[in-house]
């Protein structure tokens, strides 16, 4: 994987969050403040724009440009959770021009470090933490057990699905939703979704590379 | 040309540009008070930055006008950084206006207590350390509707924000240095508690579709200012038992000593006529005085809303001799205005 793999990723997300737009909304409107699909799809939209800009750069350098684009775009808690997830899991990647399957773990990782650590959440909290860490978790097990890689991350990005899904019976602990308390249980988690999306959007990008 | 959304009619060229719009107009009001950055999309005072004096930045999602572009001005802010309709504005803006009104003896943060806010504001207060800018920032949390507050993401910060903004404002302005100002903003956010309740949701101009649907008869109780439901829903009954439950849900949280003089500030949500606010301040204030505190100042208005929501919070802030002679000092904001 190499630089190209990186724009692909977030021209995937771009069309993911643009055709999800009005079901992230929703499902926001329900248990937060309704406005995570409009901020998912600004930010998505300036990302492809600053890359589509941006002359040869590492993959890493790629993903810190595409965290500071969200930071500075989307507002909200997604744009610096997300935008603190790829800076940290860019800066993994160095000035390298490619990289191998072990070390996505290795960026993915990272970001999922950096968003529990901004964001305080863990596992069963109800936020994109249940979506992105059972898919670190699966992507570095079926790398270990030898999986190729298009497999492996076909594998995440369908954990990741299951732990989007997984939130709807939870209680909000932390994010806008915290304040319903038990309101909150039966609606599934909007930053859970988005999270999905964007492995799935992983899981295109890097297979039609290969 | 008014744009028809499916639940209601708003005053729109085209909804993606409305904060932008509505703050050009805020300028085009009040050129005497405030400018706006278009670039950075802030709100600063005129004659920014004042050599030697404290500066005070608040920000977050817009539709809670005035707050807080309303509220740049002589006594109070030296600049608002509002983001997109109840999305907490980017990190960029803040450091844009820290740098605008830093007059070299530090900037003070006021932020509400939303992940969102307090992520982009922690972001914004880093950059500002780096370029060698004193920055302390207090978070607002007084909204007692949110229970349980170790297992959510804490209290709301609501009406207390004006309060803080206006008195720590005052306090900027007598000249006090950067611990003492923090203090007072804390200071104002420990002694106050609110509690809300709406009557109807609001439309984000984005979406055009009410964020809840409140059945008939019905009213939500312990909202926040972003249209997101609160903890419970009740029958509507007479304003006297909408304010029993408001006193009770802030008196019995606040825990002020007997006699202590108050201030009591009813507010509305955007959608409520001052017609019902002073209704509803008659009841608070007899309520507050059964209650054995003394209101001996009110504040009664629209000053924290949601966007076009029916509804009201109370907020009952503690006073002492010091508080309420910087909420006395003179004022002079697009929406608070008196002494000067």
């Amino acid at each position: 994987m190499d630089a190209a793999t990186i724009t692909s990723w977030m021209r995937e997300i771009d069309v993911a969050v643009r055709a999800e737009r009005d079901h992230l909304v929703q499902l926001d409107a329900a248990i937060g403040d309704g406005d995570h699909g409009t901020n998912m799809v600004r930010g998505f939209e300036a990302v492809v724009q600053a890359l589509g800009a941006d002359d040869g750069s590492p993959p890493g350098k790629l993903l810190v440009l595409a965290g500071r684009t969200l930071v500075s775009t989307v507002g909200g808690a997604s744009g610096p959770l997300w935008g603190s997830a790829l800076r940290s899991g860019g800066r993994v990647l160095g000035e390298q021009m490619t990289f191998e399957g072990n070390q996505l773990v290795e960026v993915l990782s990272a970001a999922l470090a950096s968003v529990k650590d901004l964001g305080t959440a863990a596992v069963g909290d109800k936020t994109m933490v249940d979506a992105l860490e059972p898919a670190v978790d699966t992507l570095r097990s079926r790398l270990h057990d030898g999986v190729a890689l298009d497999q492996a991350l076909d594998a995440a990005a369908a954990a990741a699905e299951a732990g989007m899904r997984s939130t709807v019976p939870l209680q909000a602990r932390k994010g806008r939703a915290s304040y319903l308390g038990e309101r909150s249980v039966g609606h599934q988690d909007p930053g859970a979704t988005s999270t999905a999306l964007i492995l799935r959007a992983l899981q295109k990008a890097a297979t039609k590379g290969a | 040309m008014a744009v028809e959304t499916n639940q209601m009619r708003k005053f729109l060229n085209d909804p993606a540009n409305v904060v932008k719009e509505s703050l050009a107009g805020l300028a085009a009001a009040h050129p005497d008070l405030l400018r706006y950055d278009a670039a950075a999309q802030i709100i600063v005072r005129q004659g920014a930055p004042k050599r030697g004096k404290v500066a005070l930045i608040s920000g977050g999602g817009s539709g809670h006008e005035p707050l807080h572009g309303g509220f740049v001005g002589l006594g109070m802010l030296d600049a608002a950084c509002p983001g997109e309709v109840f999305t907490s504005p980017v990190p960029g803006q803040m450091l844009a206006a820290t740098k605008a009104v830093d007059g070299g003896a530090g900037v003070v943060h006021i932020v509400k207590n939303y992940t969102g806010d307090v992520l982009n504001f922690k972001l914004a207060a880093e950059d500002a350390a780096d370029e060698g800018i004193k920055v302390t920032a207090v978070v607002i949390d007084d909204d007692v509707a949110v229970q349980d507050s170790l297992y959510t993401a804490g209290r709301r910060g609501v009406g207390a924000t004006v309060l803080a903004e206006k008195i720590a404002g005052a306090a900027a302005e007598s000249g006090a240095d950067l611990a003492k100002v923090t203090d007072t903003v804390k200071r104002v956010n420990a002694r106050a508690r609110s509690f809300g309740v709406a009557l109807s949701s609001c439309v984000p101009p984005a979406s055009g579709k009410a964020i809840f649907e409140l059945p008939e008869g019905q009213v939500e109780l312990g909202i926040g200012i972003h249209g997101e439901p609160g903890r419970r829903r009740a029958q509507l009954g007479p304003a006297s038992e909408i304010v029993d439950v408001m006193v009770e849900a802030v008196v019995s949280d606040l825990k002020a000593k007997k006699g202590a003089k108050v201030l009591a500030f009813v507010n509305g949500m955007g959608g409520t006529p001052l017609l019902e606010l002073y209704l509803l301040y008659g009841e608070v204030d007899k309520k507050l005085r059964a209650a054995g505190l003394e209101p001996v100042r009110n504040l009664v208005g629209s000053y924290i809303t949601s966007l076009e929501m029916a509804g009201a919070s109370l907020t009952v802030l503690e006073l002492d001799e010091e508080l309420t002679r910087l909420w006395d000092a003179p004022v002079h904001t697009p929406a608070l205005r008196w002494g000067a």
